[in-house]
C-alpha cells in the first residue's frame, strides 16, 4: 500500500491547528494516534515522533521566570566577583531612572524580578545582562557616552539582550534536558535531597556557561547586532536621539584598547557595529540633546 | 482507505474550527511576576491602584493592545496590568497543592519553588562561598515609580514621537 504524502501533509495540518492552544504533546500524541489508527505509520514510528516532541518540548520555554529569575541572581554574583559595584547612589539612582523607564516602554516591561541597574567600579569598557533583567554597566563604559541619549543607547541595547534571551540561549543544550529532566521526575513532589544536590550541579554548570559566554567569550556578532537594532526602536519609541547609539560607538571606538579582555574581545568593533546600524535604519537627522537634559546627565554621572 | 481519509481531512477541519474558541476562552491569568501591580491606566506611568503576588490568578475584564484591565479572584478591584505580567499557566505555589492540579497537564503548570529556586541557590552557594550576593539584593531594592518615571521624562524634555508610546 502506497502511503499518499497528504495525508501525512494533514497529519503535520492537525498538529499545527491544535498546538495553538494545547500543548504539543497532547497534540503528538493525538496526531500520532490518528496515524496509526490510519496506517499511514506503524506504532513504533508513532512513538519515536512522540519521544521526540517531548525531548524539543523541553526547550527553554520551560524554565519558568523564577527559574531564570534564580539563574540571573546568580549570574550577576560572577559578574560582581569580577568587577566590584561603584557605591555611588546618585549615579546608581539615575541610571536605575533611566532605565527602568526605557524597560516600561519595551515589549516586554514585566519580568520576574524587574530590572534593576548599577555601575562597575572599573576603567573597562564592559556592560552584562544577565537573564533576569540586572544590568551592569563599567564606570569606563560611561566615559564613552557623551549625551543621555547615548547612555540610553547602551541600556536599552543591555535590555535587549534580556528580552531576545541571549544569556539563556548559552547554556548547552544538554545541560538543558538534564535540568528539565530532573524536574519531570519529580513532578509535583517535594525534592529530596539527592535531587537538590543533582540540580544545584547543574545549576552551577548552567551559569559557567552564560558567565563564559557573556564574560569570556561574548555572545554572536548577530547577537550584538540583534541588541543594537532592539536598542534603536527602543530609545525611538521613548523619545530619545537614535543617533546616541552611534555616537557612543564613535567614542568608543577610540577608547578602547587593543587586546583588551573588555569589549574589544567579546563585541564586534565599534565600526562594524555602526555599519551595520546604518545599513538597517534610515538617516536619522542630527537632533541636539536638550540643554536641560545635558546638565542633568552631567550632574548625575559627575565626576565618572 | 477511502473512510480513512475521510478521518483525517474531519480532523485537521476540526483542529482549525476549534481553535478560534480556545483563545476566547482564556479568560483567567495567572500573575507570574515577584510582585505585581494594578494600574489606574493602561500604562506604566498609571498610579497604582493594587498589587497582586505570583501565583494569584485574576480575572480578564476587558483587553487594550498589550493592556489587560483585570480583577483578582474573588475581589472587587480592577485594574491595568501588562500582558508580560501574566500567563496562561496555572502556578501550584505548594508542591503536592492538589487543588491547582486538578486537571492541569505538567505543561499548563509551573511549579513555584521547583527547579532553579532558592533551595538550589542555596546548594549552590554552599559550594560557591567566592560569590558575594550583597550588591544583587541591593540593586533589587532599586525601585522607580510612576510618578518618578514621568517626571524625568517631563524634565529631561524627552518627547515621544507620534508613533512612539510612553511606558
Amino acid at each position: 500500500m502506497k502511503k499518499p504524502l497528504w495525508i501525512t501533509g494533514l497529519i503535520m495540518l492537525v498538529l499545527f491547528t491544535v498546538t495553538a492552544c494545547a500543548t504539543i504533546e497532547t497534540a503528538t500524541t493525538l496526531a500520532t494516534a490518528v496515524g496509526e489508527h490510519a496506517g499511514v505509520i506503524s506504532h513504533s514510528q508513532a512513538e519515536s515522533v512522540r519521544k521526540s516532541t517531548v525531548a524539543v518540548s523541553r526547550s527553554l520555554e520551560d524554565f519558568t521566570p523564577e527559574q531564570e529569575y534564580y539563574i540571573g541572581r546568580a549570574v550577576g554574583a560572577v559578574v560582581l566577583s569580577k568587577y566590584p559595584a561603584y557605591a555611588n547612589t546618585q549615579v546608581n539612582q539615575y541610571i536605575n531612572t533611566l532605565g527602568q523607564t526605557l524597560a516600561a516602554a519595551s515589549n516586554k516591561p514585566e519580568i520576574f524580578g524587574g530590572y534593576h541597574f548599577v555601575v562597575l567600579d572599573s576603567d573597562d569598557i564592559n556592560a552584562f545582562a544577565t537573564p533576569s533583567g540586572l544590568i551592569f554597566v563599567t564606570r569606563g563604559l560611561i566615559r564613552c557616552c557623551p549625551t543621555e541619549d547615548a547612555l540610553a543607547a547602551i541600556l536599552a541595547h543591555e535590555i535587549g539582550h534580556v528580552q531576545l534571551r541571549h544569556g539563556m540561549q548559552s547554556i548547552e543544550k544538554a545541560r538543558v534536558t538534564e535540568a528539565l529532566t530532573v524536574l519531570a521526575q519529580e513532578g509535583a513532589k517535594t525534592l529530596g535531597s539527592r535531587e537538590v544536590a543533582q540540580l544545584a550541579e547543574t545549576f552551577s554548570g548552567a551559569i559557567s556557561d552564560i558567565a563564559n559566554s557573556m564574560i569570556n567569550n561574548g555572545y554572536s556578532r548577530t547577537f550584538e547586532y540583534q541588541a543594537d537594532q532592539a536598542s534603536v526602536v527602543l530609545v525611538l519609541r521613548v523619545g530619545y536621539n537614535p543617533e546616541g547609539l552611534v555616537d557612543m560607538l564613535t567614542v568608543m571606538e577610540k577608547k578602547l584598547k587593543p587586546g583588551g579582555l573588555d569589549f574589544a574581545k567579546t563585541h564586534p568593533a565599534p565600526r562594524d557595529r555602526i555599519t551595520e546600524i546604518q545599513s538597517h535604519n534610515q538617516t536619522f537627522i542630527p537632533v541636539a540633546t536638550p540643554n536641560i537634559r545635558q546638565e542633568r546627565f552631567l550632574k548625575a554621572i559627575g565626576p565618572i | 482507505m477511502r473512510r480513512t481519509q475521510f478521518i483525517v481531512v474531519g480532523l485537521a477541519l476540526l483542529g482549525i474550527l476549534f481553535v478560534p474558541i480556545c483563545a476566547n476562552a482564556q479568560e483567567t491569568l495567572s500573575v507570574q511576576v515577584k510582585e505585581g501591580e494594578l494600574r489606574a491606566m493602561p500604562s506604566f506611568l498609571g498610579r497604582i491602584v493594587a498589587r497582586v503576588a505570583y501565583g494569584d490568578r485574576v480575572n480578564v475584564v476587558e483587553n487594550r493592545g498589550a493592556w489587560k484591565k483585570v480583577s483578582p479572584h474573588g475581589g472587587k478591584i480592577q485594574g491595568w496590568m501588562h500582558t508580560s505580567a501574566l500567563t496562561t499557566k496555572r502556578i501550584a505555589l505548594k508542591a503536592g497543592q492538589t487543588n491547582v492540579q486538578t486537571g492541569a497537564t505538567q505543561n499548563e503548570l509551573a511549579l513555584a519553588g521547583k527547579g532553579f529556586s532558592e533551595e538550589v541557590e542555596a546548594a549552590f552557594r554552599k559550594g560557591n562561598k567566592n560569590l558575594d550576593y550583597t550588591w544583587i539584593n541591593r540593586m533589587e531594592n532599586f525601585k522607580v515609580s510612576p510618578e518618578q518615571m514621568q517626571n524625568f521624562l517631563v524634565q529631561g524634555n524627552v518627547i515621544p514621537p507620534p508613533e512612539g508610546g510612553r511606558p
